[in-house]
């Protein structure tokens, strides 16, 4: 029922009446006839759904399980599109790669729109095209919804929150505490490229091949995972921070060491090459579909396997493992053989002067 | 990555590490002028792989570092005003003031942008004619080029409403500062490749020939930086004391005729202050008289401010390669990348940030 297959939406028009509404009104989040608008003419017919379709105040939900995972993000991206996505692609998979992240199968989401007066009502509509697609993408759907105006001058076109709740089907404890001495740690592709996407579309820089954003939802390859039976301790997203920071996150949180080679991250050309040019350190750019996973060293290589075999994992790499070292600590072996410090940023990366 | 694997290669690497050890006689402290070279020794672990009896120390290269405090708060100042745009490079961003950085000016509702280049803050003053746009023009000889041709365009186009906030620095007279210093250790350097791009290296012969020092131009990989400390110590055992170039890929002793003729267009050489250092002759450039209307310190009327140094920040003594970070009583307590005391600890090029970026664990296991 979630098929994408045949989903054309090159299609679709705005079902809004443009000639009566190009932008977004005040009156589009006022509670009156206008947002009843929205909601019938553009939410419920893209999304549709039987709770959606309830027209209630929130979704009732079975889950199916014992234990249920319940995440919240909120997203506010510059540009609103950049290449490989948008902040609707971004707002579904996020959310999706959170329940992943925690061991669950995504089940349903909410979406919370703030939206700026004025907004051209033909960007509202891309932005839920591309929500629809990744949510079908993700096998997930949008049971409950929100949307809010603010003051021209308020907002910054289009905000979204989404919040998700997955199901847990397995027994495992999937987090830093699970993690144990001996894990190795596999990455499922090259890093850097969200955060370059973004960078590079934001400040106009003009690369001779664009680099796309990597944003994917993440549920389907992890759930390779444990449907074989693999025993997984720790999962994490490469998002803001990147690489470096969730390693430490996790050295830190489980009071291990974590020693990871450089040589087997892959980074890609281009991602390289900006990241020179910015003075940039591909560790600590942001990703929007890779993820690090943590498993028993006897699983290792049936779990890189499992990951190359999928879509999303098709670059696996085992870049690391955790030992009993110096605790919450994080090194790495440079290319040259000289061991370092991967250290968390004080805050974002600043390109340098020279 | 081409061009940029070829100088990363761990064999090589090891092969220059084991050259090094057969000449070496005896022990030699080599000073890596430039702050990029001192994060890629730190960051590769280049130093690990050196035998013993070699001590490479951190010299004063980093812009970001050696702008005077003062400087940073004529900045906050200007950044604040609500008639101004002000445009910087980002790694000056955090560095500390008196009380604030620039990244606090702008949450406090100063228009202060990250730019990438001053022409792109040449195009904001064109596109904002109401405001003000100053560009916070800091470097050495590299960034010079670009912040002359930014004030030259200006003045071509009459944009009246931009201005330059100057604090550019040159290499040479630092080193002259380094070698006169009766503490000094400095046996050999390492010039600053992209310095020299710009600006070649003949006004470093007199310098090599007076205080009887080797100076290799060296870039900024690896292996580059491992074959200029190979240069360097091969000279310092056969008793030499020349200029040379291991950056022939980028730089030719004349250097970019076309850019120093832009600099000498545009700026003059005037005495500076350096964090941690104080006063150097002749050390920086300012406005030449010509373009003397794009000076934002008298456009907005702040060149008579001053500003004290936090009294515990070694910075000075790191920078002049007198004392390492972590010799400082500061480093990774009262000090740190969320609360510096001194800019070496902010900026991604200075010595204190690479410290305790990447050797924090060693630091902590021999105290």
């Amino acid at each position: 029922m979630h098929d994408t297959e045949g989903a054309d939406f090159a299609g679709f028009h705005c079902p809004i009446p443009i000639e009566q509404y190009p932008r977004v009104l005040l009156a589009h989040g006022g509670g009156g006839r206008l947002m009843h608008q929205l909601i019938e003419k553009m939410f419920l017919p893209m999304f549709r759904n039987s709770r959606l379709e309830s027209r209630h105040d929130g979704a009732v939900i079975e889950p199916g399980a014992a234990r249920i995972a319940f995440t919240t993000d909120s997203y506010v991206v510059r540009p609103l599109f950049f290449p490989g996505g948008d902040i609707g692609t971004l707002a579904v998979n996020g959310t999706v790669n959170d329940l992943a992240m925690c061991g669950a199968q995504p089940l349903c989401l909410s979406a919370g729109f703030i939206l700026e007066e004025g907004l051209p009502m033909e960007t509202l509509w891309r932005v839920v095209r591309s929500m629809k697609q990744a949510a079908d993408e993700a096998r997930v759907e949008l049971v409950t919804g929100d949307t809010k105006v603010v003051d021209r001058g308020k907002g910054d076109g289009i905000f979204i929150n989404t919040a998700g709740v997955g199901a847990l089907r397995h027994e495992a404890v999937v987090a830093p505490s699970s993690v144990r001495a001996g894990d190795v740690i596999l990455i499922n592709g090259d890093i850097g490229r969200h955060g370059i996407a973004i960078m590079a579309a934001r400040e106009e820089l003009a690369f001779e091949n664009p680099i796309e954003s990597d944003c994917a939802p993440l549920a389907g390859v992890v759930r390779e995972l444990f449907d074989n039976g693999i025993s997984v301790h720790c999962l994490r997203d490469l998002t803001r921070g990147g690489l470096a920071s969730a390693l430490v996150e996790i050295a830190e949180a489980s009071d291990l060491h974590i020693r990871v080679q450089e040589s087997s991250v892959a980074v890609h050309e281009n991602v390289r090459g900006a990241c020179e040019i910015l003075g940039f350190d591909p560790l600590y750019v942001a990703n929007e579909g890779r993820f690090v996973c943590f498993v028993s060293p006897e699983d290792a290589e049936r779990a890189l396997d499992l990951m190359r075999s999928h879509p999303l994992g098709r670059d696996a790499q085992i870049i690391g493992k955790v030992t009993d070292g110096k605790a919450g600590m994080v090194t790495m072996k440079s290319r040259i053989g000289a061991t370092r410090i991967v250290d968390m940023l004080s805050g974002e990366q600043l390109p340098r002067i020279c | 990555m081409k061009f940029v694997d070829e100088y990363r290669d761990a064999d090589a690497a090891v092969r220059y590490a084991r050259a090094l050890e057969r000449i070496t006689t005896r022990t030699w402290t080599i000073m890596e002028l430039c702050g990029g070279q001192t994060h890629a020794i730190v960051r590769f672990g280049l130093d690990e792989l050196l035998p013993g009896s070699i001590t490479l120390v951190h010299g004063p290269g980093c812009p970001v570092c050696v702008t005077p405090i003062e400087l940073i708060e004529k900045a906050i100042e200007i950044a604040s005003r609500p008639d101004v745009i002000f445009c910087s490079f980002g790694d000056m961003l955090r560095v500390p003031g008196r009380s604030k950085d620039l990244l606090t000016v702008k949450a406090e509702g100063g228009d202060v942008r990250i730019v990438y280049s001053p022409i792109d803050a040449l195009n904001i003053a064109r596109q904002n004619p109401a405001r003000e746009v100053v560009f916070f023009a800091v470097g050495f000889e590299t960034t010079a080029p670009a912040n002359a041709m930014a004030v030259y365009q200006a003045a071509q186009q009459r944009v009246g409403n931009f201005s330059l906030l100057v604090s550019h620095v040159l290499v040479p007279p630092a080193m002259e500062a380094i070698l006169s210093s009766p503490a000094n250790r400095v046996q050999g350097f390492l010039a600053a490749g992209h310095v020299c791009t710009v600006m070649g290296y003949t006004e470093y012969e007199p310098v090599a020939r007076r205080y009887r020092v080797p100076i290799v131009v060296t870039g900024f990989e690896p292996l580059d930086i491992l074959q200029g400390i190979y240069m360097c110590v091969l000279q310092l055992e056969q008793g030499r004391s020349e200029v040379e170039n291991q950056y022939t890929r980028s730089v030719r002793r004349e250097g970019n005729r076309p850019a120093r003729d832009l600099i000498s267009k545009v700026f003059r050489v005037v005495s500076r202050k350096w964090r941690g250092i104080g006063e150097i002759p002749r050390s920086g450039l300012a406005l030449q008289p010509l373009y003397a209307g794009f000076d934002a310190e008298t456009r907005f009327g702040v060149a008579d401010r001053t500003a004290d140094e936090s009294p515990d920040c070694i910075s000075g003594a790191i920078l002049q390669g007198l004392k390492k970070p972590f010799e400082c009583p500061a480093f990774g307590t009262g000090c740190t990348p969320e609360h510096p005391l001194g800019a070496t600890m902010v900026s991604s090029e200075g010595a204190c940030a690479a410290y305790y970026r990447y050797r924090r664990n060693e630091i902590s296991a021999a105290s």
